[in-house]
């Protein structure tokens, strides 16, 4: 790794002396008349520049992505053959101490002989690979710098060159959105397909016991571990539900009396001020949460004679809610805004008062945009994750009562992957599986919102 | 409004009834006006009540009790060959000098247990700044040296007033005998709140009096570089793409849905999407600021290229109808003329996606960047934790210290988006143009 800075100055000065080097051979060609050129000199110079550094990047890049995994192919397939009929984790473990061997950290037990040599050529394929590297990178370079060196005439298109390779490079980073998005879904699914082999997908989706805890010993008790998921889909549901019983009715309420009733100073403070509540981490209101209203919840309910836990969900749900207020207002803002004045001065010219005109006008025309809003909170509050972490329950618990402690699809995950995994376990690829429900859920929630909201605008438009 | 005398009879007892009516609809029109107002004040007071606990929690934390320790520094026990070397000075055991001191304080001290509970009115730190104090002037040995050191953590909730010296002795962290110590070292000045520098310029520690931000601060800045050097060129490119010379098909259309969409999606999903693909298959190294980068780059991306593209279309056409109509070419008016005038917008939405990425802690997690690190993170591949994970942390532990230590990082936390929100508004005031 450490080669890697010096190989890309290296690269940026070869391709800066490129550049100089085609601008003074554009000249050289054109008698030192700019006008005769095609270009301008700069762009021969860019031209000859990029020659020279984007192919020799593309297989630095390449080359760093793989050397790894093949210099270890490469000392499995040299360790003696009773080793490799180890099985994959036990090799694991043989391929990990041979890195620690060879990265002078501490090894588990005493090296053998056949350690020692398979760190000894793990080491030289590191140096070959590291030789090999430098030369192939700069060799590249040279050459591709001295193929778009070459091809400079008073005739060549060096700009257009050029740009249909900008061009080109815009369009690679458009398409990162769309790999982000199809590595997402790759990754879930791969590793939930493996969950799915272990556990069937219908006890997955509909089974009423989660306890992923994976036996040491056969015989111990609760050894299965059950992967029925729907007491985490209704905490996650119970949770959402208060949250959006809080953000609801007061965003909702903020953003008419804000956009219909409030004057322009008002507006000016409280709409900022309310959306600070947007721009707060997660962490801040799990902190919150967890020590300032839990506790509260949990003190006016034993002044009421109830039995609140300590971890309740109506705690998790008011703070969540709090968070999803300036959400819930800002996007009702903008639907309600887009309402034609027209629609207004109407019932007004018919009558009515302010509040019968939001009632019975406005909130019916604006309610697509508001179901649309709301659906986007939701899909917000579903993937929430800091909050339930610290505030819900670990256990799981298939209830409705808010003031009992419930866990959520996404305090599953955390708890599941944080920490040592083993990633042959059904524990850790539940994980995956519960990630996967919760992209589709929101997807689904995201894609029917951006589409109701975005019918409702060609509407009025 | 016609005049009622001169209207139909039937009119006359219509008005009636909308007079009648009108008592109800005004107090109606009241009585949301109300509501609404309920609900923004409602709004602003659970901003209030949240910043009011965390800062009154908080403040504390950023100063600590300190206690002045009389030391004498045996040349026997710190070198007793006389060499001076550093390696000798490094390893000699100045923490049984401090119990040392401790007992010349407190001679009448006795018992293990009573020992040890006097032994622990000191930090664990307070050796290592005996050590760093002797390592810097070895001419020290052998004289008797004053040094203010940090107290434990109980002593210093004591000071600040956190635990209740009226509770039951069972009830309460420091015993009865302790606490007429810490009487004692206070009526000789020997204790004092001073300014909690250790809180800035530490790592993390098991000791709530020796931990700081600084390591998590760090590493946020490391993880924050990584974003903003691959986010920023990557999100100005495909906006400017998508706004400028995209042509207008399936493809495009598929990627700007995409963007709308991975803008909605929780960001523990892209946790996962870093824990499967660039740990399992290309090995990057766990709980690095090199992979946090890379996993909030990909979080920040869409709000990125969304303002970005918001910036271009507010470019007006005659700009690039201009340029184009001297001669250049699209690419040349694009980059010359248009990307400069939306470059401001481009920052603004940038700075946002920036404090976005700053406070984003699930996907940390699960890459690794939870783990107790004492040590201050020196590059991207050194493993190390963020601000808001360091906070996720030390609200997990039960000393009551770390909950101020917590409260005052949250402040720091919010300090520095408050920074950056607050340079995007004057970007935006002071770049902004209405064409």
């Amino acid at each position: 790794m450490t080669q890697t800075p010096i190989l890309l100055v290296l690269l940026l000065a070869l391709s800066s002396a490129a550049y100089y080097f085609g601008c003074k051979r554009a000249f050289r060609v054109a008698d030192g008349k700019i006008r005769k050129l095609h270009s301008l000199p700069g762009y021969y110079g860019l031209y000859v520049a990029l020659w020279a550094a984007l192919p020799a990047l593309l297989i630095l890049c390449a080359w760093l992505l793989f050397q790894g995994s093949i210099i270890t192919r490469m000392v499995v397939s040299s360790l003696p053959e009773s080793i490799q009929q180890l099985g994959p984790d036990r090799l694991n473990l043989v391929v990990n101490d041979i890195r620690n061997l060879v990265s002078g950290n501490i090894v588990s037990g005493q090296p053998d002989a056949t350690m020692l040599a398979a760190a000894e050529y793990y080491r030289s394929l590191l140096s070959v690979c590291r030789n090999l590297l430098f030369a192939v990178v700069l060799v590249v370079a040279g050459l591709c710098g001295w193929f778009g060196y070459s091809k400079i005439r008073v005739q060549h298109r060096a700009r257009n060159g050029v740009e249909s390779i900008v061009n080109g490079l815009l369009v690679a980073c458009s398409t990162v959105a769309i790999l982000t998005t199809v590595g997402i879904v790759l990754s879930v699914l791969f590793e939930s397909i493996r969950f799915f082999q272990a556990v069937p997908i219908t006890e997955f989706l509909f089974g009423l016991e989660w306890s992923p805890q994976i036996a040491l010993r056969a015989d111990q008790a609760g050894s299965s571990g059950a992967f029925g998921a729907v007491p985490l889909f209704a905490g996650t549901l119970l949770i959402t539900f208060i949250a959006m019983t809080v953000a609801v009715p007061i965003g909702l309420m903020s953003a008419l009396y804000l956009a219909e009733y409030a004057s322009a100073r008002v507006r000016a403070v409280a709409k900022p001020l309310l959306e600070v509540l947007a721009g707060i981490p997660t962490v801040v209101y799990g902190f919150f949460a967890a020590l300032t209203v839990a506790p509260f919840i949990r003190e006016s309910g034993s002044f009421l004679g109830l039995d609140v836990a300590s971890e309740s969900a109506l705690a998790a749900g008011l703070v969540m809610g709090m968070m999803i207020i300036p959400f819930v207002s800002s996007l009702s803002d903008d639907v309600i805004n887009a309402v034609p004045q027209s629609l207004r001065e109407g019932a007004y010219g018919m009558g009515a008062t302010s509040s019968e005109t939001i009632r019975r006008v406005i909130f019916p025309a604006a309610l697509p945009g508001i179901v649309g809003a709301i659906l986007l909170a939701v899909s917000r509050a579903i993937g929430e994750t800091m909050i339930v972490v610290m505030a819900a329950g670990l256990a799981s618990n298939l209830t409705a009562n808010p003031l009992e402690a419930v866990t959520t699809v996404t305090v599953q995950i955390v708890t599941l992957l944080v920490g040592d995994q083993e990633f042959d376990s059904p524990k850790t690829l539940a994980a995956f599986a519960l990630g996967l429900v919760l992209f589709l859920v929101t997807l689904a929630l995201n894609f029917v919102a951006l589409y109701i909201v975005r019918k409702y605008r060609e509407q009025y438009d | 409004m016609t005049n009622p005398s001169n209207a139909q009879p039937g009119g006359a007892t219509s008005f009636a009834r909308i007079q009648a009516g009108m008592a109800k609809r005004r107090a109606a029109e009241r009585r949301f006006k109300m509501l609404g107002r309920l609900a923004v004040s409602v709004g602003l007071l659970f901003l209030s009540v949240l910043l009011f606990s965390i800062v009154s929690k908080g403040y504390t934390a950023f100063w600590q009790t300190q206690m002045r320790i009389d030391v004498t520094l045996l040349a026997d026990e710190i070198d007793p060959e006389g060499t001076r070397n550093a390696e000798t000075l490094r390893k000699a055991d100045y923490s049984s000098l401090i119990k040392q001191s401790m007992r010349d304080m407190f001679p009448e001290v006795s018992g293990r247990r009573d020992k040890f509970a006097l032994y622990g009115l000191v930090s664990n730190g307070a050796a290592f700044d005996l050590r760093d104090k002797v390592m810097a002037d070895p001419s020290l040995i052998g004289t008797k040296v004053s040094l203010w050191v940090p107290a434990d953590d109980d002593v210093d909730m004591l000071m600040k007033g956190h635990i209740d010296r009226d509770a039951a002795e069972g009830d309460r962290r420091i015993k009865d005998n302790t606490l007429g110590w810490i009487d004692r070292l206070k009526a000789e000045d020997r204790l004092e709140l001073r300014f909690n520098i250790d809180f800035f310029t530490k790592g993390d520690s098991r000791d709530p009096e020796l931990a700081g931000i600084r390591g998590a601060l760090m590493g946020t800045i490391f993880t924050l570089i990584v974003t903003l050097s691959l986010s920023f060129p990557l999100g100005v490119a495909a906006a400017v793409y998508l706004e400028e010379f995209a042509p207008k098909n399936r493809w495009t259309d598929l990627i700007e849905v995409n963007i709308n969409n991975l803008a909605a999606v929780p960001s523990i999903v892209f946790g996962l999407l870093g824990l499967a693909v660039f740990i399992n298959v290309f090995g990057l190294p766990r709980s690095a600021p090199l992979l946090g980068g890379l996993v909030l780059t990909l979080m920040t991306l869409p709000t990125i290229i969304i303002a970005s593209r918001a910036a271009l279309k507010s470019v007006p056409p005659s700009i690039r109808d201009a340029a184009l109509g001297i001669g250049a070419s699209p690419m040349q008016a694009t980059l010359y003329h248009v990307i400069p005038l939306a470059l401001p917008g481009m920052l603004t939405g940038t700075i946002i996606g920036m404090a976005q990425a700053l406070g984003e802690t699930a996907p940390l997690l699960m890459i690794g960047m939870v783990a107790f690190i004492a040590d201050v993170p020196q590059g991207v591949f050194d493993p190390s934790t963020a601000l808001p994970v360091q906070i996720y942390l030390w609200a997990d532990s039960p000393e009551r210290a770390y909950v101020e230590r917590t409260s005052a990082a949250i402040m720091v936390l919010l300090a520095f988006l408050a920074l950056m929100n607050l340079v995007a508004v004057l970007l935006r005031k002071r770049f902004e143009r209405r064409w």
